[in-house]
């Protein structure tokens, strides 16, 4: 089993359910570390853990701890109000710092983060949103050999965010939401 | 235009040296990913495009260092930030202090002081704070220079006051501190058993004994040699069955401290001294 292959999410406004349907698509053993991204709102109690929980195919979807070692076969929900970062040990580091793109977890930090752990083992998808978030994490993740997949802005209930990625690379696959569980299917093959 | 700093693995290495060397703060353990965010960050703030350039501007001008130190370490703070941690406090924890003739707790990494500030008016309405000795530090002189003062930017006030609510809070807030042009500044009565210093988690020793430490969110930026080394510190700064406090998503699972504590709350981060 190959533990150091990354797939990052990232989605805003409208992903939610966009997100839901990729989780429950996933090969039953599949092999990568799933991160997810999602905008959320902090200092309130969020059950996005309990909306995702059991939708991963029977994988395992949990909100890491600080220093937790990540692993192949898992999803990783970012926690409300901390940002991710991978550290070169494959550990998970969160971080308090600023907001970036007014979020906190910031999808541009998380998918920055992964192009450097990961390099061309990573895979980068961007969803629905109405913010400019996500657009240069994509950027270093086709930069540092990376997949980056961008939902088809025609497809996104808020297609700002998709549409800001595909105006900052060029070197992105545009897809709609089976497309990119289908994509899914075939990478653990 | 932003500008594309870079630094590699190794100049990062080099810059950690320097720091060490020339100025004394050790940043040799903390977590490298963030750090590195970190260092970038301030290498865009101030223009430089290299690690050379930052180099160069780190061992010939002092003042330039202070503002990397000042920049460098992460200084977001909230007032009751989590807000059923404050509950808990509330509840579950303060009343155990209470029969403590006095209650000392240490707030390791407090930044400008929110986090204590927020303690004191905890404490003032379980009517403790009299019996109450704040101890507040952290790395960043400029921080604690702030934090005297007891100013907190206004526009932060609704979000706080919100939390406050959540937390249990059913006083007027607004009673808490006066607003005066952009700053709130929490009325001197509620900082009067407040104690600002200088330490470093890194470096420093076990300064007194406390029934309750509070370090949320700052154990993240370390690596795990470093958490194990603060959380050795702790353990020896505490008295028998005192309480440790840490962030939501910081776990005693992957300290060699763990086997010290007992989990008092789990879902909020309390822990408390078996010894």
């Amino acid at each position: 089993m190959n533990e150091c292959k990354a797939v990052v999410i990232g989605g805003s406004a409208g992903s939610i359910p966009i997100v839901v349907e990729l989780l429950k698509a996933l090969p039953e053993h599949f092999t990568y570390s799933v991160f997810i991204v999602l905008h959320r709102l902090k200092n309130v109690a969020s059950s996005m853990d309990m909306i995702l929980m059991n939708k991963g195919n029977g994988i395992l979807v949990e909100e890491p701890d600080d220093k937790e070692v990540i692993q192949g076969h898992h999803i990783y929900l970012v926690p409300q109000n901390y940002h991710l970062l991978i550290e070169p040990d494959k550990t998970i580091s969160l971080d308090y710092s600023e907001l970036v793109h007014y979020s906190r977890p910031s999808i541009d930090v998380t998918f920055e983060s992964v192009a450097q752990a990961y390099a061309g083992s990573a895979v980068g998808i961007l969803l629905s949103g109405a913010n400019k978030d996500g657009a240069d994490g994509l950027l270093a993740i086709v930069g540092a050999g990376g997949t980056a997949i961008v939902q088809d802005p025609a497809t996104a209930e808020y297609p700002v965010m998709p549409q800001a990625a595909l105006d900052r690379n060029k070197r992105v696959l545009i897809m709609k939401p089976e497309q990119i569980a289908t994509f899914l299917h075939a990478l653990n093959d | 235009m932003t500008v594309h700093s870079h630094i590699s693995t190794e100049e990062l290495e080099e810059i950690i040296l320097l720091v060490r060397k020339q100025y004394g703060y050790d940043f040799g353990d903390y977590a490298r990913a963030s750090l590195q965010r970190r260092v970038i960050r301030c290498m865009q703030k101030a223009g430089c495009l290299t690690a050379y350039e930052l180099k160069y501007q780190l061992t010939n001008d002092s003042r330039f260092f202070t503002w990397f130190i000042e920049s460098l370490t992460v200084n977001v703070t909230e007032m009751f930030r989590d807000p059923a941690f404050y509950k808990e406090l509330r509840n579950n924890v303060l009343p155990k202090l209470a029969s403590y003739p006095t209650i000392k707790i240490w707030h390791a990494g407090c930044s400008t002081g929110e986090e204590v500030f927020s303690m004191a008016i905890l404490l003032h309405e379980v009517g403790l704070l009299n019996r109450a000795r704040l101890y507040a530090t952290d790395l960043n002189p400029a921080n604690l220079e702030r934090a005297r003062q007891g100013i907190v930017p206004l526009q932060n006030m609704k979000e706080y006051t919100s939390n406050y609510i959540q937390s249990g809070g059913i006083r007027d807030f607004s009673s808490y501190y006066t607003a005066r042009y952009d700053n709130a500044i929490i009325h001197k009565e509620y900082r009067k058993n407040l104690v600002f210093a200088t330490h470093n988690l890194a470096t420093d020793q076990v300064f007194n004994e406390f029934q309750l430490v509070c370090c949320r969110n700052v154990l993240i930026y370390f690596n795990r040699t470093l958490q194990n080394r603060v959380m050795t510190l702790f353990s020896n700064s505490l008295s028998p069955l005192g309480y440790l406090a840490l962030g939501m998503k910081e776990s005693l699972l992957f300290s060699e401290a763990r086997h010290q504590f007992d989990v008092v709350s789990p879902a909020v981060r309390i822990y408390r001294s078996k010894t």
